[in-house]
Parts: C-alpha cells; sequence; structure tokens
C-alpha cells in the first residue's frame, strides 16, 4: 500500500509533504486576494464609476497566461513559490471582487437606513452589517476562486518543481510512471473538493440566520459573479 | 420640542422635496405627517435625525440647533421605525432589539435583560428571543423593529409608514398598541403614513402635507374632519368624513331607555305592563342581564321565550365609552333600528332608537359649532380620551 505512494527523490517531498504545500501554494494567494479585494471592493461600492473599470482590469490580468507572469517575475523573485503564488493572487480578483460588492450592495436599504438611523458610523457599518450580510456571497466566491486555485498551482512545475502536486506529472512522463500521473490528478481534484466541503462548512457556520432557501441564491449569485 | 422652522430641502438633482416647512411638534403626543405619495414626509421625517440635511432653515430639538449637536449622539437619541422594520437580518431577535444599547456601552446581559423586557412589551413572545428575522412574521418584525427603536429609551420615536406593510388585521393591533405604548411611555412621536384613517387614528396632531412639500393643514384629527383648509385636504380626507367625524363625539349624553328591556324569565303580568308607547320592540336578556334579542310584545308569552325565535340585535355598544360613530353603526346594524348599550361587563344597560342618535348628533355639532364661536378650538388630546 505504501508503496502507491512511493515518489521519486528528485521530489524531494513525501506525498503527504506536496499536498501540504499545495495547499498552501493554493489558499495563500485567495487569501491575500481576499485581503486586497475587501477595501478594494468597499471602493467600488462607495466610488459607483470606479468598478466598471476595476472590473475592467481584473478581466485583463485575468487573460494573462500565467507563464507571462512567470517570466517577468522571475527576474525578480526567482524560480520561487512566490512566483507561483503572485498570478494566482491576482487571478483570484476576478471572482472575488465582483462576489464582494454584489455581497455588500445586496444588503437591503431598510437594512443600511436602520444602521443609520441608530448611529452607526460609516465604518461600524460596513464591519458590523454589509460584511456579515454580505458573508454568503463572499464565501460563495472563495469557493471558486480557491477550486481554480488548487487547479492552477500545477503550472508552477514550469519554473523548476514550484507545482507541489504538478510536480508530479513532470515526473511522470520523465520516469514514465503513469502511477504518478494519477497521483497528481487525482490528489488535486480530492483536493478541490475537500476546499470547497470545508468552505460551506465554514458558510453554515457563520450564518445560522440564513433561510434555507436563500442558500441556493448565493450560488447562483457567486457563478454570475465568477462569469 | 422639535420645532421645524422654515425648512426646505433641495436634493442635488434640483427635486425640491420639502418647501419651507414650519412645524412645532409637541411634546409627549404623537404628531402624524400624512400626504399623497412624493409629497415629502420621508424627507421631512430624515431631517429631524439628520438622515437628510436641510438646505434651507433651521430644527431644533428642546432649543437646541440639530446641527450643532454630534450626529451619531442625536440618532441615538431618537428611535427609528420604518416599513419592513429594517432588521439585521444577521442577529438574533434579542440583539437586534440590543443594538443600541450594546453601542451606548452597556454590558451584554444588561441589554439582552433590556431586550427582553421591551419584548414583553410590545407583545412579543418570549420564545422567539433566539429566534432569527427571517423566522418571524410581518407584523411580529414590525414588533421588533417598534422594540429596538425604544431600547435605549430615547425621548423621540421617528415612525416612517411603520404598518404599512402588514394585513389589516395586525395594522389595527399595532396601531392599538402604540397608543398604548404611548400613553405609557409618554414619547414624542413622529408618525409618517398616507393613509388617513391611520393619522386620524393615532394622531394628537396631523400635519397634512400636499406635492412639493408644502404643509397643507395642521390640526387635531376633529378640527381636521370639521374644518378642512381647503378643497385639497377635504378631498383627501375622503367621502365619509361626516361619519368619521362621529368618533370624536362621545356617547355619554345619550339617553337610553331601559323600560324596553325584559328578562327572558319575564312574568305574564311583567310583559304586560310594558310600556310599549316609546319602543315597538322589547329586548329580551338572560338571567345576568345580557342581551339575547328583540321581540314584539304581543309574541311573547311568559315561561315560553324561545332564544331562535327571538331577532338579532347586532352588535352593542359600550355606554359612555365608546363613539356616537360606534353607537350609530350598531343601529344601522340592529334590524329594529335600535341600538342595544351595553356596560363594561356586558350587560344591558339600556336602548336607544336612530332617531335619538341622530338627535345628539346635530346637538353635538351644535356644541362644537357653539365652542368654536367662542374661540376655543376642540382640543385634540380630551377627545381623544372619549374613544
Ligand atoms: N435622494 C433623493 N434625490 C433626489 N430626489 C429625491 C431623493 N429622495 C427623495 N426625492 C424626491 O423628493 C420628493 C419627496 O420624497 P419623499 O421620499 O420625502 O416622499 P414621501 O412623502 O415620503 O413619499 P412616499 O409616501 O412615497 O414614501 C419626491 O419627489 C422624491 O422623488
Ligand atoms: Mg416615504
Amino acid at each position: 500500500m505504501s508503496e502507491l505512494f512511493d515518489l521519486p527523490s528528485d521530489l524531494q517531498h513525501s506525498y503527504f509533504g506536496l499536498v501540504m504545500l499545495h495547499l498552501r501554494e493554493a489558499l495563500l494567494p485567495v487569501l491575500f486576494g481576499l485581503l486586497v479585494a475587501l477595501p478594494l471592493a468597499q471602493l467600488c461600492v462607495r466610488l459607483r464609476w470606479l468598478y466598471p473599470p476595476v472590473l475592467w482590469v481584473t478581466t485583463v490580468l485575468y487573460a494573462i497566461p500565467s507563464l507571462a507572469f512567470f517570466v517577468i517575475l522571475i527576474d525578480y523573485t526567482g524560480l520561487s513559490e512566490l512566483t507561483v503564488m503572485i498570478p494566482l493572487a491576482i487571478y483570484s480578483l476576478v471572482v472575488l471582487v465582483p462576489a464582494i460588492v454584489d455581497g455588500v450592495r445586496s444588503v437591503p436599504q431598510e437594512t443600511l437606513a436602520a444602521a443609520t438611523a441608530m448611529g452607526f458610523g460609516p465604518v461600524r457599518r460596513y464591519v458590523q452589517v454589509q460584511l456579515p450580510i454580505a458573508a454568503p456571497a463572499i464565501i460563495a466566491g472563495l469557493r471558486v476562486a480557491s477550486v481554480s486555485s488548487v487547479s492552477l498551482v500545477s503550472v508552477g512545475m514550469l519554473i523548476g518543481n514550484q507545482g507541489a502536486l504538478g510536480n508530479l506529472l513532470n515526473s511522470g512522463m520523465i520516469y514514465n510512471q503513469p502511477r504518478l500521473i494519477w497521483l497528481s490528478v487525482v490528489g488535486t481534484a480530492v483536493l478541490a473538493v475537500l476546499v470547497d466541503a470545508a468552505l460551506i462548512g465554514v458558510r453554515i457556520l457563520l450564518t445560522p440566520w440564513m433561510p434555507r432557501g436563500a442558500r441556493k441564491n448565493t450560488r447562483t449569485l457567486a457563478k454570475a459573479a465568477a462569469r | 420640542m422639535i420645532r421645524i422652522d422654515s425648512v426646505t430641502k433641495r436634493y442635488p438633482d434640483g427635486t425640491v422635496a420639502v418647501d419651507r416647512l414650519s412645524l412645532d411638534i409637541p411634546d409627549r403626543s404623537i404628531t402624524v405627517l400624512v400626504g399623497p405619495s412624493g409629497c415629502g414626509k420621508t424627507t421631512t421625517l430624515r431631517m429631524i435625525n439628520r438622515m437628510v440635511e436641510p438646505s434651507e432653515g433651521t430644527i431644533t430639538l428642546d432649543g437646541v440647533d440639530i446641527m450643532k449637536q454630534p450626529v451619531n449622539t442625536l440618532r441615538r437619541s431618537m428611535g427609528y421605525v420604518i416599513q419592513n422594520a429594517g432588521l439585521f437580518q444577521h442577529r438574533t431577535i434579542v440583539d437586534n432589539i440590543a443594538t443600541v444599547p450594546r453601542m451606548l456601552g452597556w454590558g451584554k446581559d444588561k441589554a439582552r435583560a433590556r431586550a427582553r423586557e421591551l419584548m414583553e412589551r410590545v407583545g412579543l413572545d418570549a420564545a422567539l428571543a433566539k429566534r432569527y428575522p427571517y423566522q418571524l412574521s410581518g407584523g411580529q418584525q414590525q414588533r421588533v423593529g417598534v422594540a429596538r427603536a425604544l431600547a435605549a429609551d430615547p425621548p423621540v420615536l421617528l415612525m416612517d409608514e411603520p404598518f404599512s406593510a402588514v394585513d389589516p388585521i395586525v395594522r389595527k393591533g399595532l396601531q392599538d398598541e402604540l397608543l398604548w405604548i404611548q400613553a405609557e411611555l409618554g414619547k414624542t412621536i413622529v408618525f409618517v403614513t398616507h393613509d388617513i384613517d391611520e393619522a386620524v387614528k393615532l394622531g394628537t396632531m396631523v400635519a397634512v402635507m400636499r406635492t412639493g412639500g408644502h404643509l397643507a393643514q395642521f390640526a387635531p384629527p376633529a378640527e381636521l374632519l370639521t374644518d378642512p383648509a381647503d378643497a385639497f385636504v377635504e378631498d383627501f380626507l375622503g367621502a365619509d368624513r361626516g361619519i368619521r367625524r362621529l368618533s370624536f363625539f362621545p356617547s355619554v349624553g345619550l339617553e337610553l331607555l331601559t323600560a324596553p328591556i325584559i328578562a327572558v324569565d319575564a312574568t305574564a303580568e311583567q310583559i304586560a305592563a310594558r310600556d310599549t308607547t316609546d319602543a315597538p320592540y322589547l329586548l329580551v336578556t338572560d338571567l345576568d342581564g345580557k342581551p339575547l334579542g328583540w321581540a314584539e310584545p304581543g309574541e311573547l308569552t311568559a315561561g315560553e321565550i324561545r332564544q331562535d325565535q327571538l331577532l338579532s340585535y347586532g352588535r352593542p355598544f359600550i355606554a359612555g365609552t365608546d363613539s356616537l360613530r360606534a353607537a350609530l353603526d350598531c343601529a344601522v346594524l340592529s334590524p329594529t333600528g335600535w341600538a342595544v348599550a351595553v356596560d363594561g361587563e356586558g350587560r344591558a344597560a339600556g336602548v336607544v332608537s336612530q332617531q335619538t342618535i341622530g338627535e345628539a348628533i346635530r346637538g353635538a355639532h351644535a356644541e362644537r359649532r357653539a365652542d368654536g364661536e367662542a374661540g376655543t378650538k376642540a382640543d385634540g388630546k380630551t377627545e381623544k380620551a372619549a374613544r
């Protein structure tokens, strides 16, 4: 059984080690993307005119192939994990910004008026009212961004074994071992499903206040945002 | 007192929502702003807590210009209730209600205890405390909205069409509750509605506004119904203002006849002894004195009075407490044309004919007119108590 997961030594990792590396390389960029997207989205909500150009820029950035990013970044960050993670963080914006903007905008006018009338300042209102109510939409965006990030990490193999589970694809071809390729593909897919499930769990924990019917709506909202 | 002094609101797009409006809103009473859609009611209300800033004019609260007070302190001293309640969907009912106390720095337990106390006051079951807004009916959510506005015990309540999204029966319950809360807590309430009946029912003073943000009339409801300032107000009051005005006339002075009342166990002599010159019918009561129905004197046989042969008496009114409108309604509903008055316990207190009620109405009108000429305009507060 353990032979199934044995890896060639030039990969410098056990299978489990690669899985953890893959998770880190996929999720850190999403987390970072979220930190950038939150204030950016808030700006877009406040200044309506800013939203279309921001959307346009994130879409254009998303259209740039990761290889092109690598070529530019290698001069600065070398053949490191960082070179893989920066483009992934940038890609996540194309999903996260619209997800947050739509989520924050979906907060009913009455709720906002009530908050203002109760003496909520703009910051308190954003943190205590708008963000929590936008949480389902934000998490739906995070799910799409995380899953796509998990699948995108593999391209890191192009810059010298920075693709985590993706590196197995290369090894599989070199050593002519289909087993390694299966380990890579199935491993990545299982990881994507688990990450998605974990985020659904977080959503359920964070939003006991959602009526059952409405849960489906946020998913369609996220799909719309992902497009 | 809230004093609105020639206030104008011009929105950036040039719309004049409120035009040189002046209003003195008395303390510890309900002032209703009423008028057609778009006439500037919401704008006026929101200028009081500075959610909208006036373009011209001043608003003072107890003599202090509201623009000179810290905005969030001002807002926390005024409860605000809106249509559909605007509850925080991500917070439980207790936490919704406890919002302002928490912001004012109360401890969690104290704020929640206060919230539970208010739930009881507005008629919400304590079992709802841990629920989320989506698990409540529209009427219950509206009650939570009122409780939330009252939580920090603000002296002022601003209410913007708070009850217009619930069905008529629930609305009536909420209105009665509000009158009761007002009597109990003595808040200064500014209430916006487009429903003139609601305005007349709730208002101590009613400000009728017309499109363009002009004040058409500011008067107690009875005066509004008696003396509409112009055709617009008259039109807005609707066709049956004469009947509705009767709500303000107490039935206290109404002369009730007790002679036509007879108990179900009456003897033949008692029946024969009834004087039927004034009333063509006799009202039969049960042994407790509660009305059962009408009968013609000739048809009654002692010991054999059968309830199913009696004529229905419609609906009784409470003597002294109900208005002339209620009395007239009872007389109109009764197949005999006679209204039945009962006491607080539901025992027959007397009967009265449409004719007598009609005379009482003419008398009340004449009295009002005399009062008006003597310069003592009818006082809204005392009349409201009579209803
Ligand atoms: N933010 C705004 N910008 C421009 N015009 C506005 C704004 N808010 C309201 N108005 C306009 O001001 C006028 C008064 O609006 P307001 O909301 O005060 O009316 P209202 O009496 O409350 O009406 P309703 O009964 O429909 O609620 C309307 O003509 C409206 O279109
Ligand atoms: Mg309005």
